[in-house]
């Protein structure tokens, strides 16, 4: 519940424009265009090595881009270190979940929270609504939770940072279906609550239910962008990313 | 058998050194722990506070100060302060000059380990070329009397105000990491980096943060050690290295291992005099390191504060 309400549904919250990232001598990225508005789930679909994590890591500034730009809020952010973008209100729900194996899930909350002075006690009353499992296990080692847990940390945990646009990376990897679907149920919730969010997923099929448009990302480049519903019913999206043989 | 023989009398030296490797230790387990990195020119950071407090409570005893009463706890504290002040002056240096250039290439681990022993062997010659090459005493600081007898061994005020002042300040450390939002931010760099920067910490100011707070500790050792002993340009040297043992006999990257490896290392290398010469002294520490990476490499305590994996 933030108290601004979405001014416009068409407003570009994140916008990327030709975007290329490289790895040395090897593109990731081939100028990737994509938009995300206020208040919207967009999913950004594709294979192993499409290139989705290396699009969220250049948005969240882990990777510079070689060329095009990342604007939030039409504000230029490509370039900025990642400890910058934080504050700019941008989380980041790392691939494979991250948490700090160490810290208990109370501490890993706080640090969720690192770019305030004082850890936020509505951020955490939300979090722990959201999550009831975190709260039991507040004082519990982070390394010790189940991966189901462990997603909900993560996610958790970038939300106490009060962010406008929430990136999750896969969060429905390496889960059982169950939790998948819990897990997408309250990614639902985050983004009724007023977070635009993009969702980066391999699951297309739970992805597609939850978002409002999807692109496809293969080997650095966009080859699909439209309305989930559109994409759900596409045969080539179908045969690639909804597990169906291409007759 | 010999152990037993003058235990007491050489337990007393072993924890008061000890607490010192202790001091060091941490230094080299904190940098460990955000950079996977063993900073090899920790050790003359060391040997810098040992300068530092010599020339401190020299200017003092010219100023007229004598070890009696509230000038000798004058002396101490200045020369402390001044120690440690000094290591994290050069401690921050050293990473600014010496290391964040690496990072900032990308430079492969070897080029790191490299640098870290040229840096070492830069400051110690530096130290040996600007204040002479000679073992210089620190000036008294205190009547060193004998404070009791335990088991018949005597407890010297040296013995006492070393071990207190690095207990001290080893408890301070252990809250502010484990407590402090500075030490989340350290925590959570060496546990994953690259998250910790997600969240909003600012990797390359804990970087500093830490050789910092290393180089408090380092340099406060530097001055007791020196005060203990003397001071000399290669001071660092042995004492880096065994801290370094110390370090690894806790477990690298565990800052408690540090401290309990530190004392631990202190404790057998001067028992194990009752048993052999003091000649052999600097043997045991090398035994132990190898001792431990032989059959349990990641130290008595394993690494808590970095990687789980």
């Amino acid at each position: 519940m933030t108290s601004e309400a979405p001014s416009s549904s068409s407003t570009a919250v994140l916008e990327l424009r030709g975007l290329h990232v490289s790895y040395g001598a090897i593109e990731a990225l081939k100028g990737v265009d994509l938009v995300v508005n206020e208040g919207e789930v967009v999913t950004l679909l594709g294979a192993n090595g499409a290139g989705k994590t290396t699009t969220l890591q250049a948005i969240s500034g882990l990777l510079k881009p070689r060329a095009g730009e990342i604007r939030f809020h039409g504000e230029r952010v490509d370039g900025i270190p990642p400890h910058e973008v934080v504050a700019l209100g941008i989380g980041h729900a790392p691939e494979g979940r991250r948490v700090f194996p160490l810290m208990s899930v109370l501490e890993n909350l706080r640090m969720g929270a690192y770019r305030f002075r004082r850890v936020p006690r509505e951020e955490l009353d939300r979090v722990f609504g959201l999550f009831p499992v975190l709260a039991q296990r507040r004082n519990q080692e982070a390394g010790t939770l189940s991966g189901g847990e462990q997603q909900m940390l993560a996610i958790g945990r970038a939300l106490m940072g009060r962010p406008n646009l929430l990136l999750l990376d896969e969060p429905s990897m390496g889960l059982a279906p169950l939790i998948v679907s819990q897990i997408f149920d309250i990614i639902q919730e985050i983004n009724q609550q007023g977070t635009t969010v993009l969702l980066v997923e391999q699951n297309a099929a739970q992805a597609l239910k939850l978002a409002a448009r999807g692109y496809v990302l293969e080997t650095g480049t966009i080859v699909m962008s439209a309305p989930a519903r559109e994409l759900l019913s596409n045969p080539r999206v179908r045969a690639a990313y909804l597990g169906e043989g291409a007759e | 058998m010999c152990l037993t023989q003058h235990f007491w009398q050489f337990l007393v030296p072993g924890i008061t050194l000890g607490s010192l490797y202790a001091l060091i230790a941490i230094g080299y387990t904190l940098v460990y722990g955000v950079l996977q990195l063993i900073n090899f020119a920790h050790s003359e950071v060391f040997m810098t506070g040992g300068f530092a407090g010599l020339f401190i409570t020299q200017a003092l005893v010219t100023a007229g100060l004598t070890p009696h009463g509230a000038d000798s706890v004058l002396y101490t504290v200045t020369g402390l302060v001044g120690g440690a002040v000094f290591g994290a002056v050069v401690a921050f240096l050293l990473e600014r000059v010496a290391y964040r250039p690496l990072r900032r290439r990308n430079a492969p681990r070897l080029v790191y380990l490299i640098t870290a022993i040229g840096a070492s062997l830069f400051l110690s010659n530096l130290a040996g070329k600007l204040f002479g090459r000679d073992r210089t005493n620190i000036p008294e600081l205190y009547a060193n009397d004998v404070v009791f007898t335990l088991f018949g061994a005597q407890v010297r005020v040296q013995q006492l105000v070393i071990i207190g002042t690095a207990l001290a300040m080893m408890l301070l450390l252990d809250t502010v990491v484990n407590r402090s939002k500075l030490g989340a931010g350290i925590r959570a760099v060496a546990q994953d980096a690259q998250t910790a920067s997600l969240m909003g910490v600012n990797i390359n100011r804990v970087i500093s943060q830490t050789f910092v707070i290393g180089g408090l500790l380092g340099g406060a050792a530097g001055f007791l050690f020196g005060s203990y002993l003397n001071v000399h340009y290669q001071m660092g040297f042995l004492p880096g290295i065994k801290a370094f043992a110390a370090a690894v006999l806790g477990g690298i990257g565990n800052i408690r291992g540090a401290m309990l490896g530190g004392l631990l290392l202190g404790i057998v290398e001067s028992v194990s005099q009752s048993c052999m010469s003091s000649q052999w002294i600097d043997v045991v520490a090398f035994v132990v390191l190898i001792l431990v990476l032989m059959f349990r490499p990641t130290g008595i305590l394993g690494q808590r504060l970095g990687r789980a994996a």
